[in-house]
């Protein structure tokens, strides 16, 4: 029966649910996880990347965290591919705001700028909604550095520290007991390190499996600069708080070989 | 025959306009508003054709209102003033631009500066420490230019207000009546006599 309200992304169940919207939320907690945390200088994004092989090119580009504009970065998680539509919609109407008032977007207007798409799908039929959770984190002169949510109904909220994504219970709670009010950058780095180190099913962490970005401000200009991560920047990282794979060879060719295995996670996170 | 400063300072912009609505050689009112506050902590003057000033300035006044209701912040002054620009700088490429010249007075609260802004009906923006529109810039400008300092007292600026205004007493042809005069500082717009 719950099948008759399945197929449209418009109609209501007897109970008031939108299922298709609920199934797209679904995906997203197969997902990679994403953690986002908000500290007194700064704001970190951190996330896990599924898709890992020996044989997958290492790609320059990152795949789940992105600058939408000189004052935003954001971290997703869920269907990739909506995920890249997103983000060009996003980046397109940073450049909007900018051209129009010559000053960056305010964070919170990006956000809802993306809401207002994504809850168009939960309303105008025949359409899929975005299988997409999206963590915006920034820096604008009215309230300085932010941290926002948003998920595929089009509902979004700021956070001091959130994780969207598999296992998404297990680190927030994590979150919730190592969180300080006045926590610096640094240490906020090495809180989302640890967040994934539990929150993944991998027994050490490489910058093969993770991405990781920072927006904090220039020192010399106070401008706000987003910085994404290169692969050996999060090595450095990992070593600095202790998550790195050991050293020694004949580890790293066990981990190695345990690596194809993961490949099958793609249908969510490709 | 219209004419508008503006003067910033130490924490403050003073905004002053000519309170005459004229048409032709015709004086019909000299006690006319020629300013709008567009926010609390941004004023406009607007001179040009008649019609269009009204209709512009409105325009701008309820689309800047719409933005501080949607998004529970105003549109900073170099915002506002870039995005007024761009209006002017649309309509000036139809076949009946608006025909308004602006001068766009505001304090940051961000940077805690005071700001002030030059725009005419071409959609030229300039970010300027004093500025005039119309008749009376051919005058106050030399004067302001020679007496005029960044770190001037509200004091200071008004009576470098008032010398502007007498030397178009002494000089201009045209009796322009009295000067409305706002000023905007960290505390919001108010009016002030000379």
């Amino acid at each position: 029966m719950s099948r008759r309200y399945d197929s449209r992304t418009t109609t209501f169940s007897p109970e008031g649910r939108l299922f298709q919207v609920e199934y797209a939320m679904e995906a997203i907690s197969h997902a990679g996880t994403t953690v986002g945390i908000l500290a007194k200088d700064g704001v970190v994004l951190a996330a896990e990347k599924k898709v890992t092989s020996k044989l997958l090119e290492q790609d320059q580009s990152s795949e789940k965290i992105f600058n939408l504009s000189d004052n935003i970065i954001a971290g997703v998680a869920g269907i990739t591919a909506d995920a890249n539509s997103l983000v060009n919609y996003a980046r397109n109407q940073a450049q909007k705001y900018l051209l129009a008032y010559d000053d960056d977007m305010p964070v919170e207007q990006l956000a809802q700028r993306l809401c207002d798409l994504k809850q168009g799908y939960t309303q105008y039929g025949g359409l899929r909604p975005f299988g997409v959770s999206i963590l915006y984190a920034g820096f604008d002169d009215h309230h300085h550095f932010q941290l926002y949510h948003s998920d595929p109904s089009g509902n979004y909220s700021g956070w001091k520290a959130t994780c969207i994504g598999n296992n998404n219970g297990t680190a927030t709670s994590l979150l919730k007991q190592d969180y300080k009010d006045d926590i610096g950058i640094q240490e906020a780095m090495g809180l989302a390190a640890k967040v994934l180190s539990k929150t993944m099913d991998a027994t050490s962490l490489d910058s093969e499996k993770l991405e990781f970005a920072t927006i904090t401000l220039d020192p010399r200009t106070k401008k706000p600069v987003g910085r994404v991560f290169k692969p050996n920047d999060i090595d450095r990282l990992l070593e600095k708080h202790g998550l790195a794979k050991p050293k020694d060879p004949e580890a790293a060719a066990a981990a190695a070989t345990s690596a194809p295995a993961q490949g099958e996670a793609m249908a969510v996170d490709s | 025959m219209e004419c508008s400063f503006g003067i910033t300072g130490k924490g403050y912009t003073i905004i002053a306009s000519d309170s005459n609505a004229a048409r032709s050689i015709v004086k019909m009112k000299t006690d006319e508003d020629k300013q709008k506050v567009l926010s609390d902590h941004l004023v406009m003057t607007y001179s040009g054709e008649s019609g269009d000033t009204l209709q512009f300035s409105e325009y701008i006044e309820r689309n800047l209102r719409l933005y501080g209701i949607r998004n529970h912040v105003e549109l900073r002054p170099r915002a506002a003033a870039s995005w007024i620009r761009a209006q002017i700088a649309d309509s000036l490429r139809t076949r009946n631009a608006y025909q308004v010249n602006l001068l766009l007075g505001g304090f940051d609260l961000p940077t805690s500066e005071p700001a002030l802004y030059w725009v005419d009906y071409l959609g030229t923006l300039a970010t300027v420490p004093f500025a005039a529109h119309g008749y009376g810039a051919f005058f106050a400008l030399s004067t302001l230019d020679r007496y005029h300092r960044p770190d001037m007292s509200l004091e200071e600026g008004l009576d470098l207000l008032r010398r502007c205004i007498n030397e178009l007493k002494t000089r201009f042809i045209v009796d322009l009546g009295t000067f409305k005069v706002r000023v905007v500082d960290r505390e919001g717009v108010r009016e002030v006599k000379l």
